[in-house]
């Protein structure tokens, strides 16, 4: 096994290249898992640790108002600094693993993965962000809606690296939730990310750990986002009638296809994630009708 | 391939590192540094938790070659010589340690929390040791050596009356 450590970003892209059977590592949480226990020989490790430009974020877009972090950000700086900007990836952050996985653990390392239980990627639907992946041959920006092919497969090119991902800032609400049998140290049996787009008159929401994939709940955001525009809801927001918040939760179980595992039962994770959605939608509408007001 | 690093202060070098293994593997079995334990591989039960350029992570997660001009410092390096970091004392006193596997994680672990937090309330204190499993299930004396060692590193050595005399 070779152990590849380049300084600079422009370096990793050569070399993965040259290599594109070398396999990324970040914070490892994932990787070292697999190599521990032998369950993967990779022919080459790629170490991206070292590459200053992929551990940092910056404000970005005309008005600062979207915000591109470092492929190998860890969580607890996303927590720490990133909380006020992009509350749910600041919220699903907060859920992973412990304190001594989220100081090593990345959005990159989550997005490379791609486990359907990965906690960030309901959030990251939910917000409209976008992967920015980059080789010799240039950079591209992949809609998170086009990510995510199929169990623990991506969009990536063999010769591709996560370098960032683009998360628009906002005020408005934005909620994660997630079922685990604990509170620390949970892989995710069903999770969900719903966000507030006042400015567009839409809403966002997304399940996680519940397909192969996680998924948008198209239906669930076309019905809500109709229901609150056609009630004049943007301008001056009501309590929800518990009619809409059941059908938002039913549409939203609608738009998974789980399966049965050690985890959960496929009706059970249905379930849960009609009530999941249903209390996180309230949440943010309590919040955004605190806001309006 | 070789790896160097600075180990508790001092300037190491491995050879023929395997470039599959982890931090906590050349820890232990290459640089004689067995304080840091080996539980799980995986990253659930924290008894293997190092600094890591001054943050806790699971070494048995950071790849060896990770480390490479890094900083580690073990369990080992949180000692001023003969005497024990205040965090260790208070896991002795309060009756923290039964077979004592878990304790070289909580005890970095719990370092670097009182580190950031001088104070901690008890849900910061169970929040900051989420990550470290007690097969004992200890948990209760482990709450208890956290406060103690709180209330040490507020009232340092020689300036409070109850402290007189503890070792
Ligand atoms: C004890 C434990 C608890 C966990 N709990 C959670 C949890 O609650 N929620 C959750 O979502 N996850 C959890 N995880 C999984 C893991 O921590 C996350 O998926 C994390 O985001 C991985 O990030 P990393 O930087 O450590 O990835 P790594 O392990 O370094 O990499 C993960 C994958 O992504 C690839 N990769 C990494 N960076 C890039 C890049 N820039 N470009 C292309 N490919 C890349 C790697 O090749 C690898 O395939 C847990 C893991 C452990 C060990
Ligand atoms: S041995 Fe590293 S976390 Fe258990
Ligand atoms: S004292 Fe035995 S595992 Fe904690």
């Amino acid at each position: 096994m070779d152990f590849l450590r380049p300084d600079t970003l422009a370096e990793a892209l050569a070399l993965k290249a040259q290599r594109p059977d070398a396999v990324p590592i970040a914070g490892g949480t994932d990787v070292m898992v697999e190599l521990n226990f032998d369950h993967r020989r990779p022919a080459a490790l790629l170490d991206l640790t070292r590459i200053a430009e992929l551990r940092s974020w910056d404000a970005d877009g005309d008005n600062g108002d979207t915000v591109r972090i470092g492929a190998c950000v860890p969580y607890t700086r996303i927590i720490e600094e990133l909380g006020e900007r992009l509350p749910g990836l600041a919220m699903a952050s907060r859920t992973v693993g412990s304190p001594q996985i989220r100081n090593r653990g990345t959005v990159g390392g989550n997005l490379g993965a791609a486990s359907p239980a990965g906690d960030t990627h309901p959030v990251l639907l939910a917000a409209d962000a976008t992967v920015e992946a980059a080789s010799t041959r240039g950079t591209r920006l992949i809609p998170a809606t086009d990510f995510y092919l199929g169990v623990k497969r991506n969009a990536l090119e063999p010769d591709e690296l996560i370098t960032a991902v683009h998360v628009p800032a906002t005020r408005a609400p934005q909620q994660f939730s997630k079922v685990g049998t604990r509170n620390a140290m949970v892989i995710a049996v069903c999770s969900f990310a719903v966000a507030l787009h006042p400015a567009q008159n839409r809403v966002g929401a997304a399940v996680g750990s519940a397909a192969p994939t996680p998924r948008r709940a198209s239906a669930a955001e076309e019905f809500l986002s109709a229901e609150l525009t056609s009630t004049n809801q943007w301008e001056s927001p009501k309590p929800l009638l518990d009619s809409v918040k059941r059908r938002f939760g039913d549409l939203v179980a609608e738009a998974a296809s789980p399966i049965d595992d050690v985890r959960g039962s496929a009706a059970y994770r249905k379930h849960a994630l009609s009530v999941l959605a249903r209390r996180t939608l309230g949440w943010a509408w309590q919040d955004y009708s605190g806001k309006v007001a | 391939m070789r790896v160097n690093v600075t180990v508790n202060g001092e300037p190491r070098q491995a050879d023929d590192v395997w470039e599959g293994e982890s931090l906590l593997f050349l820890l232990r079995e290459r640089l004689g540094l067995p304080g840091s334990k080996n539980a799980c591989e995986q990253g659930e039960c924290g008894s293997c938790t190092v600094y890591l350029d001054n943050t806790p992570v699971c070494s048995c997660l950071v790849a060896a070659g990770q480390v490479q001009d890094r900083e580690v410092r073990t369990v080992e390096g949180l000692a001023d010589g003969d005497r024990l970091d205040p965090v260790q004392e208070a896991f002795v006193e309060a009756g923290a340690v039964q077979c004592g596997f878990c304790t070289p994680g909580l005890v970095v672990a719990a370092h670097d929390l009182l580190d950031r937090v001088p104070q901690p309330s008890d849900p910061e204190i169970r929040e900051a040791l989420a990550g470290n499993l007690c097969r004992c299930t200890g948990y209760e004396k482990i709450l208890d050596a956290v406060r103690l060692a709180a209330t040490r590193k507020a009232a340092p050595r020689g300036s409070g009356a109850q402290e007189s005399g503890s070792r």
